[in-house]
């Protein structure tokens, strides 16, 4: 029983760990987020309201540029939300093993970006997906908000984020999440085709966009495999497969 | 339209985004076919995140640059089991030195 409830504490700490580490390479972005919003015009109120009450990065950045360029507020509300459709997409998973209710769930639902629900879900078991989810999303959270105050007043005096890496941690962090799913061969399959989509989708529909078609991969190969398991199972051909 | 009304109302529409997600029936997201997909939707989701954020340049241009050898250098970390953090921090650190170096 100790020594279940070690292994339990260990693992535990190694999804903390994780959490934190792509809170803090993510949470450090606000920096260029706080500085380029001050320098489009906005006040440093504005740039934090953003932060704290958007928080969802690739639609920010794009409400701030969209309004740098001249460009009027009703397209810059229409891209940024076109942006967070995905965050929409990643609810339908994170609100299966979170299951919060009341205001728990209004909490979780502001958190619910790219990197909460990437760590999240790359866990194998219910506990340790909601520690993955809170602990990284709150912890971007901080480090975002505080980051982008800094950015805002300081400017960019601490160089571009692309000078330390950062842009390319997020994606390593995301390697490391995703490698323990390419041991099955449905696993792979999903993995290329959503990466190939990706690929082929990214000079063709806004930004934000090629990750939500991306996701189709899982529709496609899931409904193979299900009709490949339905066949085999009860040696009758399925019921169709694709719709 | 007034800056402040911008912001505001963005922010709204983005958490209302996000909370839709939470108002799906559990039930709709039950039943063999809907739980092999989603056992598969993860793998989808982080194999495009990873292409968009090692590509992806502005404006939807394809650009390989110093994040792709970084990410490179993360697949052959994991291949030989390396550890999380060691994975994070040596693609972080490909990157800023091959930038460092001028190869951008």
């Amino acid at each position: 029983m100790t020594s279940d409830q070690a292994v339990c504490d260990a693992r535990r700490k190694e999804v903390v760990r994780q959490g934190i580490s792509v809170g803090v390479a993510t949470g450090l972005y606000g920096v260029s987020f706080g500085a380029l919003a001050v320098a489009a015009g906005l006040s440093v109120l504005q740039t934090q309201a953003l932060s704290l009450l958007m928080f969802t990065g690739g639609s920010q950045f794009a409400l701030v540029g969209i309004l740098a360029a001249g460009g009027s507020g009703a397209s810059a509300i229409a891209t940024s939300s076109l942006l967070g459709i995905r965050n929409g997409l990643y609810a339908l998973q994170t609100s299966q093993f979170l299951q919060a209710r009341g205001l728990r769930r209004l909490l979780a639902a502001h958190i619910t970006i790219d990197e909460s629900t990437a760590v999240g879900i790359a866990q194998k078991e219910r506990p340790l997906q909601r520690v993955g989810f809170w602990v990284t999303g709150l912890a971007v959270l901080a480090g975002w908000n505080l980051m982008t105050l800094v950015g805002a007043l300081v400017g960019n005096a601490l160089g571009e984020p692309e000078t330390w890496g950062l842009d390319a941690a997020a994606a390593g962090a995301f390697c490391a999440l995703l490698w323990p799913r390419l041991q099955t061969g449905d696993g792979r399959a999903t993995a290329v085709l959503a990466a190939f989509i990706a690929l082929i989708t990214i000079p063709l529909v806004p930004a934000g966009i090629p990750v939500i078609l991306a996701a189709l991969a899982a529709v496609v190969v899931g409904l193979m495999a299900h009709g490949r398991h339905e066949r085999g199972e009860d040696g009758l051909p399925g019921s169709d497969p694709l719709p | 339209m007034n800056t402040w009304v911008t912001v505001l109302a963005a922010c709204a529409l983005a958490f209302l985004l996000k909370l839709s997600g939470y108002f799906v029936p559990a039930r709709l997201m039950e039943g063999p076919r809907t739980s092999r997909i989603s056992a598969l939707l993860p793998a989808a989701l982080l194999a495009g995140l990873i292409v968009t954020q090692t590509v992806a340049g502005s404006g939807g241009r394809i650009v390989l640059d110093a994040r792709l050898a970084a990410v490179a250098v993360a697949a052959i970390l994991l291949w030989r089991k390396a550890n999380f953090l060691v994975v994070v921090g040596a693609t972080a650190a490909t990157a800023a030195l091959l930038r460092l170096s001028g190869w951008t």
